[in-house]
């Protein structure tokens, strides 16, 4: 008697999955304003293309600043720190948040959570907050994604930490070593390729995002960006995003091949 | 000199590791401790440096109780009390060296195991323990690079710098091929003499224990169930406690049925 | 003996590589907190300010959701359909990016070679080129999660095709399939599956995006951002804050739940 009944409770999940996305995408179409196009729409597209295939070379460098190179190096530059102060960082929330360095539950959940609030509260969010604090430039740029990859990172180390060999930690307490020794000797040599690798990683992704901060004016490439679309000057938008394009394609190759050789 | 007093271990879960075990281990000795897989051997050797707690009785080294040690008196009787282990247990990214040294953290401040800078007199230790088990040449290879029977002699020659007086080997040839154990153990028994190093070995194989004890110890679901000389460990004997069950190769050892303890 | 022994000791290996790396790494830091005015002092000043700002954040103005419940209906609005959009272009991208549907490299490689290039430019810049072609609104934003998402579901998608079973494909061009059908038959039941994680998974992505897009005027709740900050009105922001964090903590549960039921 039970058994034919269970197919059909199993449709009945399908149409209430299926329904509620039918419904779903009825609500979000439906709402999509189809009216807001600008009527220089096509004009402005065809100025940002012929922009972008007829560059503003003279942009790459200037020697009274204010250049594309400098706007690079500064987006790199907050990339490079955020990263370093966000690894640094994360380390005592990786361990906190690992099950096999604490043995109290509550205290991994505690730091699993902590981890995955930070990582949902975006970084662009915190530069704002940071401008507040220290003012527009850089360096709200630099603890924005300093405190932002925290989230992201102290998850990914706190796995690393996870899967060690616990031989070791127990070969060096048997000869006498304190915690912060066995940590060092036994834990760190572990963990840290693993720890680099990430880092690159992260590393990645920051230099993205460091080169979209200072829309807000948290530092970086981004703020001529915005600055030479509103002045509709595309020749100039053109330069900044190959610019930024070959800046982001070199750094993926050499943090890549970098990350090949740590492991 | 190792002295277990009334000495008993129940596992959290209800298991008898140790029962009111009364056993001296006198300076010098090469101990062997036999008996089937569960019947308490690791738990016996674990306890003597409490890398597990006994749950009753007490165990004194050299004359101080490390039952009763707090945390910086229990690891400077650890620095005293070497262990090998039958997984090795070596970091495995690090030089052989390096972890033939941190058998020296003991004597050192946490300061200066931070920086990684052990000093000259640690490095020669070192290299002189490496070549007591002859393998100072591998002395600056990744220890991932050596076979099983050199790491588990890397792992002797960190007991070695680590100028330990007693040295515990929890299986130290299990996963070993007949060559290399004899190998290693031809390596334990040399600084058994040598040194006069206490040695305590856990082995589940009878013939080798014969080979190279001068004192056997049976354990049998938690309890000693023979002690004595090398003699006196008959074939005979130890049928008799055994039943037929202890065996001396490994093939058929690992058809050993499991003895389930009380 | 040890007099005999002692030639026979290696030499230990140089630790120059170490040093360098190290050097290296100094440098680079150095060199990037001077480019970015990072300093303890800037910190140090900016911190009093940084506490005074979380005080003022505390307690959140909750009458506040009631205003802008219509943007974040608009944010996930967005987020669906820009996820959408990009799903169906993913598909014809994914299929020709993998080498073992077309094994011609002149086919795989230049798309793939596209694909990597879009994947470069972060989603708050294409959101800000969208808005400069179509004007505020959030139909910019749409535009630019879809082609963000275009970026990681293709290739996420590829990778998965150049990963599955040979057998099926072979035995399809054995009974003489066209590559229409062999597509259908041998390659669309093997990745279906994946290929709908992984939307869900750029859906989880897209909402967090979204959440931002605002900041330069396409759509959704980011435009918030602006309002509140600029008339220092932290208990709204910290609304705001909180509110997306549920909304996206939700939509992510769910999300996952959807993701196992229909693997
Ligand atoms: N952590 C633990 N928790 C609960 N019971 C345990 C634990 N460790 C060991 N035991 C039990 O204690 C008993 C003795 O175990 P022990 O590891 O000392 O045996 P052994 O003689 O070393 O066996 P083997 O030859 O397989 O290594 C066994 O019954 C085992 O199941
Ligand atoms: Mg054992």
């Amino acid at each position: 008697m039970i058994r034919p009944q269970k197919p059909k409770k199993k449709i009945g999940l399908y149409i209430l999955i299926y329904g509620s996305l039918l419904l779903l995408y009825i609500w979000a179409f439906s709402g999509v304003p189809m009216d807001g196009f600008k009527d220089t729409a096509g004009q402005i597209s065809k100025a940002i293309f012929s922009g972008i295939f007829s560059p503003d070379w003279d942009y790459v460098y200037l020697p009274e600043g204010e250049d594309l190179l400098r706007g690079l190096l500064d987006t790199l530059a907050i990339a490079v720190l955020g990263t370093f102060i966000s690894a640094i960082l994360c380390i005592p929330f990786a361990f906190w948040a690992s099950k096999n360095m604490n043995r109290a539950r509550f205290t991994t959940g505690t730091g699993k959570f902590m981890l995955s609030f930070i990582r949902t509260f975006p970084e662009l969010v915190m530069a704002l907050l940071f401008i507040k604090a220290v003012g527009p430039g850089s360096f709200a740029g630099v603890l924005a994604l300093g405190l932002h990859s925290i989230g992201m990172l102290g998850k990914l180390f706190s796995e690393e930490v996870e899967v060690i060999d616990p031989g070791p930690s127990e070969a060096l307490a048997a000869t006498g070593a304190n915690k912060i020794q066995t940590l060092r000797l036994a834990v760190l040599p572990q963990v840290l390729p693993g720890f680099i690798s990430y880092t690159l990683y992260r590393f990645e992704i920051n230099l993205r995002s460091a080169s979209i901060l200072g829309i807000i004016g948290a530092g970086g490439i981004g703020t001529p960006l915005i600055f030479a679309m509103q002045s509709r000057d595309w020749e100039r938008v053109g330069i900044i995003l190959l610019g930024i394009i070959v800046m982001v394609v070199l750094v993926d190759m050499i943090s890549g091949f970098l990350r090949k050789r740590v492991v | 000199m190792i002295e277990f007093k009334n000495v008993s271990k129940t596992y959290p879960n209800g298991t008898k590791g140790l029962k009111d075990i009364n056993v001296t281990i006198n300076p010098g000795e090469f101990v062997v401790i036999v008996g089937l897989s569960g019947a308490g051997k690791s738990t016996f050797l674990r306890s003597i440096n409490r890398l597990h707690e006994v749950t009753e009785g007490e165990i004194f080294v050299g004359g101080t109780s490390i039952t009763k040690a707090n945390g910086k008196q229990l690891r400077r009787m650890r620095r005293d009390i070497g262990m090998i282990f039958q997984q090795f247990n070596l970091v495995k990214r690090t030089t052989v060296i390096n972890n033939v040294l941190s058998g020296r953290v003991g004597y050192h401040s946490t300061f200066r195991t931070m920086l990684g800078i052990y000093p000259k007199a640690d490095t020669e230790l070192a290299l002189q323990s490496l070549e007591r088990v002859n393998l100072v040449e591998k002395a600056y290879t990744r220890s991932d690079q050596l076979s099983g029977g050199q790491q588990q002699r890397v792992s002797i020659a960190r007991t070695l710098a680590q100028e330990a007086k007693v040295i515990l080997a929890d299986e130290p040839v299990a996963s070993l091929d007949p060559l290399t154990t004899t190998q290693v153990m031809d390596d334990l028994k040399k600084i058994n003499q040598e040194l006069g190093i206490t040695t305590i070995v856990n082995l589940h194989f009878i013939d080798i224990a014969r080979q190279y004890a001068t004192r056997i110890i049976g354990l049998n679901a938690g309890e000693i169930v023979f002690d004595g000389p090398v003699e006196e460990a008959t074939d005979q004997k130890l049928a008799e406690i055994y039943g037929q069950k202890l065996e001396t190769t490994e093939e058929e050892a690992k058809e050993v049925p499991y003895v389930a303890t009380s | 003996m040890s007099q005999l022994a002692e030639p026979l000791r290696p030499t230990p290996p140089r630790k120059l590589k170490l040093y360098f790396t190290i050097f290296l790494l100094a440098l680079f830091l150095f060199a990037s907190a001077y480019q970015t005015n990072s300093t303890f002092s800037e910190l140090l000043t900016g911190l009093p300010n940084m506490t005074g700002l979380l005080v003022d954040m505390v307690p959140p103005n909750w009458a506040y959701i009631n205003n802008i419940t219509p943007a974040m209906l608009e944010t996930i609005r967005m987020a669906v359909v820009g996820t959408t959009i990009g799903a169906v272009f993913a598909i014809p991208i994914a299929l020709f990016s993998a080498s073992n549907v077309f094994q011609s490299f002149w086919i795989w490689y230049p798309v793939r070679f596209v694909l990597n290039l879009v994947r470069t430019i972060p989603e708050l810049l294409l959101a800000a080129i969208f808005v400069a072609i179509f004007g505020l609104g959030p139909l910019p934003g749409i535009f630019a999660l879809g082609i963000f998402s275009v970026g990681i579901i293709a290739k996420l998608t590829y990778e998965a095709i150049e990963s599955i079973d040979k057998g099926p494909l072979e035995s399809m061009t054995a009974v003489g399939a066209n590559k229409l059908q062999w597509i259908r038959c041998a390659v669309i039941p093997q990745i279906s599956a994946h290929f709908i994680t992984y939307v869900l998974y750029t859906f989880e992505v897209n909402i967090r995006a979204a959440a931002i897009l605002g900041l330069v005027g396409a759509g959704g709740i980011g435009l918030y951002y602006d309002r509140t900050l600029g008339f220092l009105e932290y208990d709204k922001v910290s609304t705001i804050i909180l509110f997306t964090l549920v909304v996206v903590l939700i939509i992510d549960y769910f999300s996952g739940k959807l993701r196992e039921k229909l693997l």
